[in-house]
C-alpha cells in the first residue's frame, strides 16, 4: 500500500511531539514494507530517508486549474496574515516575540507566485501557510496517482488532506494528535476549531492518540464514535538510559519538564510542591521549560516564600534534558488535557518514578504510574511524598515502567493503522 | 552664610553571572567579572577619568573654595582595585588635596539596616577600615545609608557608632510645608544633624539637564544661579545629592554637562551669596532648626521615595528574607569566600533588578538591570542563593565537628 501523508514537521526540525510521533509512524510503517510518500511544508535535507519525501515548497501550483480556484476559494475562511498564534512549541515561544516583530524578508508573498516557500514554523503567517499548503496538497494529488489513501496529521495539514481527497477520490484518514479544547481548554480559538472540523468531517476514518482524544472528538467535534480508531503512540526506543550525570545537590529532585502553559497544568505542581515542602525540606522542586505563564509560577513561588527550594531552568535543549531526567527522583505531569504525552515515558526510560494526571492519555498505556487528576494537589502531594520516602513503591514503579515500555512499539502501531486504512478501502468499494 | 553642598554617590555591584539550576552545588563562583569589568572600564572612560579630573582642575583653580563630598561602596572600591586602578588614584589625588570628603555607608551596598543592626555595624565598619587603608588613614565623619534610606530608628543607630551627621532625601511627605533647605536633627537622638537632599535642584541637573521636553531647557549656570538666588533668604543650605555617574553616563557628555560643571562654581561665587561646603562642615556650620520626624523609611528611588525599588513584591521580600535567614550561621564560620559572598549578596542592586513597578513601561529600572525581566533577575539571584545556603550549611557542620 501506498500513502499520501500530510505533515508539519519531520525530525530533526521539530518544536513538539508531532514530529516525533510522525518520526515513528513512518518508521513502523517501513517495517511492515508500506511505501510512504510523507510532504511537509519545508525540507531541511537532513531528514532520515525514510519515507519519499515531497518538500511543499519546491511544488509548482498550477493556478490555471479550476478545481483549485474552488478549493482557494473555501479556504479564504481562513483569515490571511491574521496574527493568530495557537501552537506555539517551548522553543518558538521564545522567539516569538522577535520573529513576530521582525517581518520575514525570505517568502514572497505574491498570491500570483507559482511556488511558495514555507517556513514550515508556527509564527504569525500560520494561516497563510495552511492555505497553501492546502494548494499544493491538491496539486500533488492532480500531479501524482501512485498512492491508495490520504493521512493528515493535525490541524495544520488536514485543509492539505481534504483538497487532496477532493482533487484524486481517495479516502482520507485524519490523525489526531492534539485538539484546540487541549491547547486552549474551553476559550477555543473558532478559525482552528473549525478547521479540526471540517478535517474530521471531511474524514473517512479518524485516528485518534487516545482514549481521552477520541472522546473529545465525539463530544466536542459531532464525529460518530464508530469513526474513530484509538491508535496509542508508540516510544522510539524502550532501552533504559543510564546516564552518568550526577546529581550535585543532596537533596532529592521532583520536575516538571514541558511547556509552561494552560494545557501542562504547571499551577497544580506549584501548589503540590508547597504542600510537600512543608513536611519535608529536604526536596527541591524544579520546573523546567518555558512559556506563557512562567512569570506568573514565578510570582507564586515567590509568594509562597519557597524560591530557595522551587528552581526555574527555562527552556531545556539538548543534553540538559536527558541531565535533567537523569537527576530527578520523581517526574511530574499534570497536564489538565493531554492527548497523549511522550515525556513520562523518558523519564521512565531514566528509572524515575513518574506521576501523571488521570486527563492523559498516556495514562491509558502506562499502568505503573500514580495517576491523580491534575486539580487534585492534594493527591499529588502524597504520591510525590510517597515516591520520595517509600522505597519500594518507587522500586517498583522502576522496574515494571521499564517492561511496559518495551511493549509500546511503533510498529504495533503501524500494523494497526494498516488495519485502519485496508477497512477503510474496503468500506469505500 | 549661605552653602551649597554637593554629595556624589559612587557605586558598582558586583553582578551574578549567569547562573543555573545545574549549576547549584557545583560552581561556587557567582560573579560576572566579564561583565563587571566591561562596566566599570566603560563608565571610567565616560564618568570617572573625565569628571575626577575635571573636578581636580576645579579645586585647584578656587583654591579650596570649591568643593564636593564622595561616598564610594566598599564594592565599587574593590573593582577599581581590580579593573580600574587608575581611578581610584584619581580619587586618591582627589582626597589629598583636602577639599573632597569621603562619607561612610556599608561596606557593599547593603540594606542591613533594615534587618540587623549587629551587620550593619559590621559592615560600616568595614567601609571604614577600607577607605582608611586605601586614602592614607582617612576617617569619614559623615554617614549616608544605602540609596539614602532613612528612618528615626537608623538615625539612632548611626548616632551609637559615633557619628556628626547622616544625608537623606528631601521627601515632600516627610517635609511638608517644611523646607530641606535647613539642618535638621534626629528625633530620637539631636545629636545627629540630618541633612536633606534639595530633590528639585538636585534632579534638575541629574535628570532634567537633557530632556528637551523640560520646559526649563536647557539648562544654563545662569539659569541655576537665578534658582539658587530666589530662594527665601533665611535657608541656609542646598544640598545637592546625586549619582556620579550623572556626570558622562546618565547624562552623556555630548549634552553639554561637563561644560556645565567647569562654569558652575564661578557662576554660584560670582553671582550669589553661596559657598561651597562639604557635609561635614554644613554639619559643623549650622545649629538644627528641628527634629525630623520619619517613622517609616523614606529613599531617594522613584517617586515614592520609599523602600518599594528594592523591597515589597514577593520575589523581592522571598529573596531578602531567605538571605538574611543565613546571619546567624554565617556569623559562625570563619570562611574569606563565604563572608566576600554573603556581603556581595546583600548589594541593594539584586533586589532592585526584581522590582516590578515599571515592568510595563521599562524606564530607569530596566536600564540599570542586566537582566531581561524582574523574574530572570530573582531566578538567577535564587539559584545563586540557594548554592550559597549548600556551603554555609557544609561549611557550618565542618566548623562544628571542629570546635567539637
Amino acid at each position: 500500500m501506498r500513502v499520501l501523508m500530510f505533515g508539519w514537521e519531520f525530525p530533526p526540525h521539530i518544536s513538539g511531539g508531532l514530529g516525533t510521533a510522525c518520526y515513528g509512524l513512518v518508521q513502523g510503517m517501513n517495517h511492515h514494507n508500506q511505501e510512504v510518500i510523507f510532504v511537509v511544508p519545508k525540507l531541511w535535507g537532513d531528514e532520515e530517508p525514510l519515507a519519499d519525501f515531497v518538500n511543499a515548497s519546491d511544488v509548482t501550483i498550477d493556478y490555471r486549474e479550476r478545481k483549485f480556484k474552488k478549493i482557494w476559494k473555501n479556504l479564504t475562511y481562513l483569515e490571511v496574515n491574521s496574527f493568530l498564534v495557537p501552537y506555539l512549541g517551548q522553543e518558538e515561544f521564545k522567539k516569538y516575540t522577535d520573529y513576530a516583530m521582525h517581518h520575514r524578508t525570505d517568502v514572497d508573498e505574491s498570491i500570483f507566485s507559482n511556488k511558495f516557500e514555507f517556513s514550515g514554523k508556527y509564527g504569525k503567517n500560520l494561516m497563510e501557510e495552511v492555505s497553501r499548503y492546502a494548494l499544493v496538497g491538491a496539486q500533488i494529488a492532480r500531479d501524482r496517482s501512485d498512492f491508495d489513501i490520504i493521512h493528515a496529521h493535525d490541524w495544520l495539514a488536514y485543509p492539505a488532506g481534504i483538497a487532496a481527497k477532493e482533487i484524486s477520490g481517495k479516502p482520507l484518514v485524519v490523525h489526531v494528535h492534539a485538539t484546540e479544547y487541549d491547547r486552549s481548554g474551553e476559550s477555543v480559538n473558532r478559525p482552528v476549531y473549525e478547521i479540526e472540523r471540517a478535517g474530521m468531517h471531511a474524514a473517512d476514518h479518524i485516528v485518534a492518540v487516545s482514549q481521552l482524544t477520541k472522546n473529545i472528538c465525539v463530544r466536542k467535534y459531532g464525529v460518530p464514535a464508530e469513526k474513530v480508531t484509538v491508535l496509542h503512540n508508540a516510544v522510539l526506543d524502550a532501552s533504559i538510559i543510564k546516564s552518568a550525570y550526577q546529581k550535585k545537590v543532596p537533596e532529592k529532585i521532583v520536575t516538571f519538564l514541558g511547556r509552561i502553559t494552560f494545557q501542562k497544568g504547571p499551577e497544580y505542581f506549584v501548589e503540590a510542591a508547597k504542600k510537600v515542602i512543608d513536611r519535608d525540606p529536604n526536596v527541591r522542586f524544579v520546573m523546567a521549560g518555558s512559556g506563557d505563564l512562567l512569570n506568573r509560577m514565578i510570582d507564586r513561588v515567590a509568594e509562597l516564600r519557597m524560591g530557595t527550594k522551587f528552581h526555574f531552568t527555562g527552556f531545556l535543549k539538548g543534553d540538559d534534558v536527558d541531565h535533567m531526567y537523569a537527576i530527578s527522583d520523581v517526574y511530574v505531569m499534570p497536564s489538565v488535557s493531554e492527548p497523549f504525552g511522550i515525556a513520562p515515558l523518558e523519564a521512565v526510560r531514566h528509572n524515575t518514578p513518574v506521576i501523571i494526571s488521570k486527563q492523559s492519555g498516556v495514562a491509558e498505556v502506562l499502568k505503573n504510574a500514580i495517576k491523580v487528576d491534575f486539580w487534585d494537589v492534594d493527591a499529588m502531594a502524597d504520591a510525590i511524598f510517597a515516591l520520595l520516602h517509600y522505597q519500594s513503591i518507587s522500586k517498583m514503579f522502576k522496574e515494571l515502567g521499564g517492561e511496559e515500555l518495551k511493549k509500546l512499539k511503533w510498529e504495533h502501531v503501524a500494523a494497526k493503522l494498516v488495519t485502519v486504512y485496508e477497512k477503510t478501502l474496503a468500506q469505500r468499494s | 552664610m549661605r552653602t551649597v553642598c554637593f554629595y556624589f554617590q559612587v557605586h558598582q555591584p558586583f553582578r551574578i553571572k549567569p547562573y543555573r539550576f545545574f549549576d547549584i552545588g557545583e560552581d561556587h563562583y557567582y560573579w560576572d567579572d566579564y561583565l563587571n569589568r566591561n562596566v566599570v572600564r566603560k563608565v571610567a572612560q565616560k564618568c570617572y577619568l573625565p569628571m575626577n579630573a575635571l573636578l581636580l582642575e576645579l579645586i585647584h583653580k578656587y583654591e579650596g573654595k570649591f568643593k564636593v563630598a564622595f561616598s564610594i561602596s566598599g564594592t565599587c572600591l574593590d573593582q577599581f582595585e581590580a579593573y580600574a586602578p587608575d581611578v581610584l588614584q584619581s580619587f586618591q589625588q582627589l582626597v589629598a588635596t583636602g577639599h573632597v570628603e569621603l562619607l561612610n555607608e556599608t561596606y557593599s551596598h547593603s540594606l542591613a539596616a533594615l534587618k540587623s543592626k549587629e551587620e550593619f555595624s559590621e559592615l560600616v565598619k568595614k567601609h571604614q577600615d577600607k577607605i582608611k587603608d586605601l586614602f592614607n588613614g582617612y576617617t569619614p565623619k559623615v554617614f549616608r545609608n544605602t540609596e539614602l534610606i532613612y528612618s528615626d530608628q537608623i538615625g539612632a543607630m548611626v548616632a551609637d557608632l559615633g557619628y556628626d551627621a547622616i544625608l537623606t532625601e528631601g521627601a515632600k511627605h516627610v517635609l511638608g510645608w517644611k523646607s530641606p533647605n535647613y539642618v535638621y536633627s534626629n528625633a530620637i537622638n539631636p545629636d545627629l544633624k540630618v541633612l536633606l537632599k534639595n530633590f528639585r535642584l538636585s534632579d534638575d541637573i541629574a535628570f532634567r539637564f537633557s530632556n528637551k521636553t523640560w520646559a526649563d531647557f536647557p539648562l544654563t549656570t545662569d539659569k541655576f544661579v537665578a534658582w539658587l538666588n530666589a530662594i527665601p533668604k533665611e535657608e541656609q543650605v542646598v544640598n545637592l545629592f546625586m549619582d556620579y555617574e550623572t556626570f558622562g553616563e546618565h547624562q552623556w557628555a555630548e549634552t553639554g554637562i561637563f561644560e556645565f560643571m567647569r562654569h558652575l562654581p564661578e557662576a554660584i561665587l560670582k553671582g550669589s551669596n553661596f559657598s561651597f561646603s562639604t557635609p561635614s562642615e554644613v554639619a559643623k556650620g549650622a545649629a538644627a532648626v528641628s527634629k525630623i520626624h520619619v517613622s517609616t523609611p523614606i529613599s531617594w528611588a522613584d517617586e515614592e521615595r520609599d523602600l518599594t525599588a528594592w523591597l515589597g513584591n514577593d520575589m523581592q521580600d522571598e529573596a531578602f528574607d531567605r538571605l538574611f535567614e543565613l546571619e546567624r550561621m554565617v556569623k559562625k564560620i570563619d570562611d574569606v569566600e563565604i563572608k566576600r559572598d554573603w556581603e556581595y549578596l546583600q548589594t541593594s542592586d539584586h533586589f532592585y533588578y526584581m522590582c516590578t513597578k515599571f515592568f510595563s513601561d521599562g524606564s530607569v529600572h530596566e536600564y540599570f538591570s542586566p537582566y531581561d525581566t524582574p523574574y530572570d533577575a530573582f531566578i538567577n539571584y535564587m539559584n545563586v542563593l540557594s548554592d550559597f545556603i549548600l556551603r554555609v550549611k557544609a561549611k557550618l557542620a565542618e566548623t562544628e565537628k571542629v570546635t567539637v
